[in-house]
């Protein structure tokens, strides 16, 4: 008796939960359909449906051109985390050197440094390059690895049998063969993990967008979206209709992007915690 | 500190590693070629960290000292802008701002998030269906979820309070009444820690079901073997996600100036939403005061070293790390 009401309990907490985490992302998609004055009427399935709800958006903002725009960005910055981390990682788990913890420890300690330190001066060298206002600066430093990926994808290489290289290299192949045709291939599934998660990241990303983007053309989802959220949500007539319809269009790519990949999200997740 | 952060399990394959695989570079001849590949391979992190880590760092730090500011003159303030971080208290009210929400957010979310990791370790066949559930929040990007928020917590007919009022509760304005700025930021991060309740799902999937099944015949309940069992078990991951929790909250910017910041800031912000991070934004990209903004993130930093540092200490004390002779 006492098992079967826990049991009923511990259903209707999961489910209760689950509903918390959910529903508001139905309530988004509801709301983006809804005339204006039906926004808050809290009904999953509106009474009227506005469609032009999604033509009005695109007048509020050149809203493809945003999603190009981040798609371009989230692609440039994820393919080139992914080579340069994976670069350095392998170095640091192939070769023996000397100072090799060191500078591996140096590594790691990077990610406790807060962007704050180094914004403004990075900033500066960018606008020397005459690089502010173009899209750049969002995915520039991912050409020289970070910190966390490099640390992740150094755990992977470890995992690769020392006998592989060994044997390749009395074959006649290169350190870059190694890498190249072994690593690389035996560890793909890392690599698409922290392709997935640079993705995210830079699908996410604010502060850089608002840093360095001044032409409203040239934003990505994050900063057009916040321009909308700003003229629609926030001042003057509260269309908050197109202010939701403009962030299920941010929402959505990545919804889909999970979809695709959500094995390797949780896989990455659950090697980060507990290898990390 | 990177050793601790990689924990006992990492370790203790390094040293073993070390014994089996001790052929790593062994070989005899070549030492200096495999010197000279490992240099070319590292080379792109030694470039970016030389141009964007460590001479922004100087520069940043000898910027604290002057008044600059991208356009005009710039002059040495000595101290000034030190003095200024005191004295501004703007910068007290960020600081204070972010340190409550850092506490509202990181042992609640810890504490949910936890709690819903458990649940969802029971369900068994059917957890890939919740698991995705309480992914996919983290999945929305930041700005689409405080774009969100800001309705969901509106205080006349947001679907928060309407909640609340099914259980005769009578909601307050979250996103207007300066007291509830914070709690509301804190709600829309627990909303989208997705990542964390995936971490802990796996970390207690590692823990062996034998030492329950040993702990049970032993006649401890559930809630010893909670706390004597799963909770040593897993708290590698648990300190993890605390640390990396705790840095990310000290940081956070994206929520509270979409929430609450922008063109029409005068409207609807109030100093008590003014989390560290969008003053110091403000500071550098909107008043251009680039000096004071480069002293704001110095002092960040020191924070958030001393608070990890201190973590360290005493996470690595209660920290059950297997294998170890304690």
């Amino acid at each position: 008796m006492t098992r079967r009401l826990a049991q009923t309990a511990y259903l209707a907490i999961l489910l209760a939960a689950t509903a918390a985490f959910v529903y508001p992302l139905l309530w988004l998609l509801s709301a983006s359909l809804k005339p204006k004055s039906d926004v808050f009427d809290n009904r999953l399935i509106p009474e009227t449906i506005q469609w032009s709800n999604f033509v009005e958006v695109w007048q509020a903002g050149p809203v493809l051109r945003w999603l190009v725009n981040s798609v371009t960005v989230g692609i440039m910055a994820a393919t080139a985390v992914t080579l340069s981390s994976a670069l350095v990682a392998f170095g640091f788990a192939y070769f023996r050197f000397r100072g090799r913890n060191l500078l591996f420890g140096l590594v790691l300690s990077t990610m406790m440094l807060p962007g704050a330190v180094t914004m403004i001066p990075v900033y500066l060298i960018w606008n020397k390059l005459g690089m502010v206002d173009t899209q750049v600066p969002l995915w520039g430093q991912n050409l020289f690895g970070t910190a966390f990926y490099i640390f992740l994808l150094r755990q992977f290489f470890l995992g690769v049998p020392r006998e592989l290289f060994e044997a390749a290299r009395v074959d006649g192949c290169s350190y870059f063969g190694l890498f190249r045709r072994i690593a690389l291939p035996l560890c793909a599934p890392a690599l698409v993990i922290v392709f997935v998660f640079e993705l995210k990241a830079s699908w996410s990303d604010l502060m850089r967008p608002l840093i360095y983007l001044q032409t409203p053309e040239y934003f990505t989802m994050p900063r057009g979206l916040k321009q909308i959220v700003d003229a629609y949500a926030l001042s003057g007539e509260y269309h908050w209709e197109i202010a939701m319809a403009a962030t299920l269009i941010a929402t959505v790519p990545m919804i889909i992007a999970f979809a695709f990949a959500q094995r390797q999200i949780i896989d990455g997740l659950a090697t980060s915690a507990t290898k990390g | 500190m990177a050793e601790a952060l990689v924990g006992a399990p990492a370790v203790a394959r390094e040293s073993r590693r070390r014994r089996f695989g001790g052929g790593f570079g062994g070989r005899s001849g070549g030492r200096a070629s495999e010197g000279r590949a490992a240099l070319l391979f590292i080379s792109p992190w030694i470039f970016g960290f030389v141009v964007f880590t460590a001479g922004p760092m100087l520069v940043s730090l000898v910027l604290s000292f002057t008044d600059y500011s991208l356009v005009g003159d710039t002059e040495g303030v000595g101290t000034a802008n030190y003095r200024e971080l005191l004295s501004d208290p703007r910068v007290a009210q960020s600081l204070s701002n972010t340190f409550i929400y850092a506490a509202l957010f990181v042992p609640l979310g810890t504490v949910v998030a936890l709690g819903l990791a458990m649940l969802l370790a029971r369900v068994g066949r059917a957890s890939g269906f919740f698991r995705t559930a309480f992914y996919l929040p983290e999945m929305t990007p930041a700005v689409a979820a405080g774009a969100l928020f800001l309705l969901l917590l509106n205080g006349q007919s947001g679907l928060v309070n309407a909640v609340l009022g099914w259980f005769g509760i009578d909601g307050p304005n979250w996103t207007t009444d300066p007291a509830w700025l914070k709690p509301s930021l804190a709600m829309v991060s627990l909303w989208s820690m997705g990542g964390t309740i995936v971490i802990y799902l796996a970390a207690l999937k590692n823990v062996p079901r034998q030492l329950h099944e040993a702990a049970m015949l032993d006649g401890a309940g559930p809630v010893r073997r909670f706390f004597h069992v799963t909770l040593p078990m897993i708290s590698g991951a648990v300190f993890f996600t605390v640390i990396t929790n705790t840095i990310a909250a000290l940081q956070m910017f994206d929520q509270a100036y979409t929430m609450f910041y922008g063109p029409q800031q005068s409207e609807t912000a109030s100093d008590e939403s003014l989390v560290y991070m969008v003053y110091l934004f403000q500071n550098a990209f909107q008043f251009f005061k680039m000096g004071f903004a480069s002293a704001m993130a110095w002092l960040l930093f020191v924070i958030i070293l001393v608070i990890t540092v201190v973590q360290l200490k005493v996470g690595n004390r209660l920290v059950h790390y297997e294998g170890e002779g304690r």
